[in-house]
């Protein structure tokens, strides 16, 4: 029988897990993997955290748990307090009854969800062509979640000045006002992904200004809050900063980073809306997008999330295993510079304890970069992003010293 | 200048700075759930005889959810292995694959030991089906009809449209006999155009519980090799129907067997009772190892914009348990309890009927399998059961019997002699 696939093509694969993929196959005993975005302890394992192993054996000796369905959007516990972790406890468009959420399948779910609602919603019934904007660079699967919502024209804004390693705010609020009116706008919450690079309180009033004028429609995706500074408030300024200011708007937020519930894929929409009523409406849509994607989303994570949350003792427990990663990171980007300046490696590397959360852009080129990853075994992106959380106190030395060749050896 | 007050944005309404429309001023509000909505009414109901015979939930016989024991073993065995939490790779636990696959075709399928299938874990059967439809509306070259049994699941038709594929049915019930309407089918499947798509419940047809019996299915696959369809298999109650895995995968294992190179969806919501976990599995059957790389590397393109990668928590139960071999030999066990149960709530529902004096032929609830029954009750039959005897169902006549219990059967069977009566 011929095949219906004989013509399927070879597609690709997706670069940051063949990046680890290439790690996992090396034998040279000082490799180092700078790439995937996990957290790793100074022994360079995976972490769960320990309010996690507590609130999972919870969940094991509880007889009165079971595994029914959730309800579609989810876990109502789960998204009220996944909400309010976003927008504070004292959120006045909480209090206004104006906040709801839908549980997903990770950040990426909540961006998935939050897309194919704009696509059918937002301006008019049919979004195909409404410009989606995306920071130049991005985290690659930006791209893609928009286009396969059914986006046609995904854009990228300006926002990483490659000269300066610092935000290109002119650039950035020049496409904000030269942009098609009603475009999309999709911004990172905190800990810039992949360029570690936030604008600065002042910066964050000076885009709202300009997108609440031009009526852009605000779409945050806050992947890393309190892993960014180590305290969840200071991390959720921006988005508390446009609820404030009147947006209507979408922010999808991943739980795994921040919980390190990686593949229990625990992530939430939290959707402003003008009321009430607008509300009810949004949400009821929002069900008929889910039933058709995922019918419900899965409830382990979801429970671990929920319980921490709303349970005061472990809540508190919770926050002090954040600061503990977000120390960590900080710790390394402090280390990692002092080496660097330590070893005249030429060049300025300020911006490795100026750019925050779990990744840095290096500024390697991709020639060094190959460098790296050839000769040195050390395994980051071709972008010169790394992931801070590779580092420890034992594999600092060599990559400080790799940097040093790299930069020294190759142009 | 700090943030303005929402009250004070609601008095600015000048047309340059109005705040006060919204985005979503034409957003309608969405018809409900008619299964969940069910659900919705039986909860409010304070009859204290109430019955939920809506969604397809197992139920013991004390109307309790299931957890069943083998699930609770390896979840017990999996909290001794401390596992970290990392990302699972986009297709899933590869372990999970594997047993997903051997489980549907069976451990010696040459499918497998040529390797020429390709397997992906899911968010378990809706999921799977999503993957699937996008799958083909994006490679299948063929025409954009997928073809559904009449009736078929209501979630089919907006998961295959939502994909971008259209909707076309072949005939399948007969509601005169409440049984298979074989003639029928097979005219309407001699007349599918070639190269569609068409989907077979693989066994517990949802929502009638009507399934084909196997020389049937061996007619409806010479007829679909002939007409040289796309068969999707949707199987989301293996072990379920008959209690058997095997021969509940009897239909699927006859169609690759035939030559028919198959894509099938599996869930393990309700043959290990995992509902909230979302476990299922996506499979294409392809020429050759060769094709099925091809296509592995195509649905992850196609997986990672959706979710990135599943969820790890049900896909490590369901492959502890079928990995085990005390723990499968449970599970089986198990589903075979599942299973027999529902057979005997069937049985004594006819007994009950013709016990309350009804002269109707309800052979077809014996007959129909699964966790579903196609009563053959009205909507005017239903609505009166609703009202009168608070038996929450839905409106085709469709109840679950996971929902009836020795102790609500009889109740039922006189609701039901009432308003057919």
């Amino acid at each position: 029988i011929m095949s219906v696939f004989s013509e399927v093509p070879q597609a690709a694969p997706v670069a940051v897990f063949k990046l680890t993929q290439d790690f996992n196959n090396d034998q040279h005993p000082q490799k180092v993997n700078l790439g995937v975005g996990a957290y790793r302890t100074d022994e360079g394992r995976p972490w769960v955290l320990p309010v996690v192993k507590k609130v999972e054996k919870l969940i094991v000796h509880d007889d009165r748990l079971n595994h029914e369905y959730l309800p579609i959007l989810g876990l109502p516990e789960f998204r009220s307090s996944a909400s309010k972790i976003a927008l504070g406890d004292d959120s006045p468009a909480i209090k206004e009854e104006r906040v709801g959420a839908v549980q997903c399948l990770g950040g990426t779910g909540a961006l998935k969800i939050g897309a194919e609602f704009l696509r059918r919603f937002y301006n008019g019934n049919n979004n195909t062509k409404t410009p989606v904007y995306v920071s130049a660079p991005t985290w690659e699967n930006h791209n893609a979640v928009f286009a396969n919502a059914g986006f046609e024209d995904v854009r990228p804004y300006k926002y990483w000045d490659a000269e300066k390693r610092g935000l290109d705010l002119n650039g950035f609020l020049g496409d904000l006002e030269s942009c098609p009116a009603h475009s999309i706008f999709v911004l990172h919450a905190c800990a810039h992904n992949p360029t570690g690079t936030d604008p600065t309180q002042e910066q964050w009033k000076k885009i709202a200004e300009v997108m609440m004028r031009r009526k852009l429609f605000v779409f945050f995706d806050s992947a890393y809050q309190g892993f960014a500074s180590g305290s969840l408030e200071k991390d959720a300024w921006a988005v508390r900063y446009f609820v404030s200011m009147g947006f209507e708007m979408f922010c999808a937020q991943s739980f795994s980073k921040n919980f390190g519930l990686y593949n229990e894929r625990v992530g939430n929409l939290t959707i402003v809306a003008r009321d009430g009523d607008n509300l009810k409406r949004i949400l009821s849509q929002m069900e008929k997008i889910v039933r058709t994607t995922w019918s419900n989303p899965p409830s382990q994570g979801a429970r671990v999330v929920a319980i921490t949350l709303n349970t005061p003792e472990l809540f508190s427990e919770w926050s002090d295993n954040v600061k503990t990663m977000a120390d960590r990171v900080l710790l390394m980007r402090a280390q990692l510079k002092a080496k660097l300046q330590a070893l005249g490696t030429p060049g300025t590397w300020d911006h490795i304890t100026q750019q925050i959360g779990m990744f840095s852009f290096t500024g390697l080129n991709s020639q060094q970069v190959e460098y790296m990853v050839k000769e040195k075994h050390i395994y980051l992106m071709a972008s010169g992003r790394i992931n801070m959380c590779g580092l420890t106190t034992k594999n600092i030395d060599y990559v400080a010293e790799s940097i040093h060749e790299a930069v020294t050896k190759v142009q | 200048k700090g943030p303005i007050p929402h009250s004070a944005v609601l008095q600015h309404c000048s047309p340059a700075w109005c705040l006060c429309s919204s985005w979503w001023g034409g957003v309608q509000m969405g018809p409900p759930d008619p299964i969940l909505g069910v659900t919705e009414a039986f909860k409010r109901d304070t009859n204290p005889k109430k019955m939920n015979l809506g969604v397809g939930a197992y139920r013991d016989d004390q109307g309790k959810p299931y957890v069943l024991n083998c699930v609770r073993k390896a979840e017990a065995v999996i909290a001794e292995k401390k596992l970290d939490k990392e990302y699972l790779p986009i297709g899933g636990l590869g372990e999970f694959a594997k047993a997903c696959a051997q489980l549907a075709l069976g451990a010696d399928n040459e499918v497998l030991k040529s390797g020429r299938n390709i397997t992906v874990q899911t968010i378990s059967g809706t999921g799977s089906l999503r993957i699937g439809a996008n799958f083909l509306s994006r490679f299948h070259g063929g025409p954009r009809d997928v073809y559904l049994p009449k009736p078929s699941w209501g979630n089919h038709t907006p998961i295959f449209r939502d994909a971008g594929m259209q909707l076309k049915a072949y005939r399948y019930y007969d509601p005169s006999t409440c049984g298979f309407d074989f003639k029928g089918a097979l005219e309407d499947i001699s007349k599918i155009p070639e190269q569609s798509v068409i989907v077979l419940h693989a066994c517990a047809h949802n929502p009638t519980g009507v399934d084909p019996r196997p020389e049937q299915w061996k007619e409806i696959s010479d007829l679909v090799k002939k007409r040289n369809l796309l068969v999707f298999f949707d199987m989301a109650y293996q072990g379920f129907a008959s209690g058997d895995i095997d021969r509940d995968a009897w239909a699927v294992r006859h169609f690759i067997e035939q030559g028919h190179n198959i894509v099938l969806s599996q869930s393990f919501a309700k043959n290990m009772g995992l509902y909230g976990e979302r476990v299922g599995g996506f499979t294409v059957v392809c020429k050759d190892a060769e094709e099925a790389k091809r296509v592995e590397s195509q649905l992850k393109i196609l997986i990672r914009p959706i979710y990135s990668n599943p969820p790890m928590n049900g896909a490590r139960i369901a492959t502890t348990i079928l990995n085990t071999p005390e723990l499968r030999a449970m599970w089986l066990e198990e589903v075979h309890g599942m299973a027999n149960r529902i057979i005997k709530m069937r049985e004594q529902l006819v007994a009950g009927l013709k016990k309350e004096g009804s002269s109707h032929n309800w052979q077809h609830v014996i007959d129909q399998i699964g966790m579903f029954c196609f009563t053959g009750l009205k909507p005017e039959q239903v609505e009166r059961l609703t009202k009168e005897f608070s038996v929450y169902m839905t409106k085709d006549g469709r109840i679950s019997m996971a929902g009836v219990s020795s102790g609500n059967v009889g109740y039922l069977a006189h609701g039901i002699h009432a308003v057919t009566k």
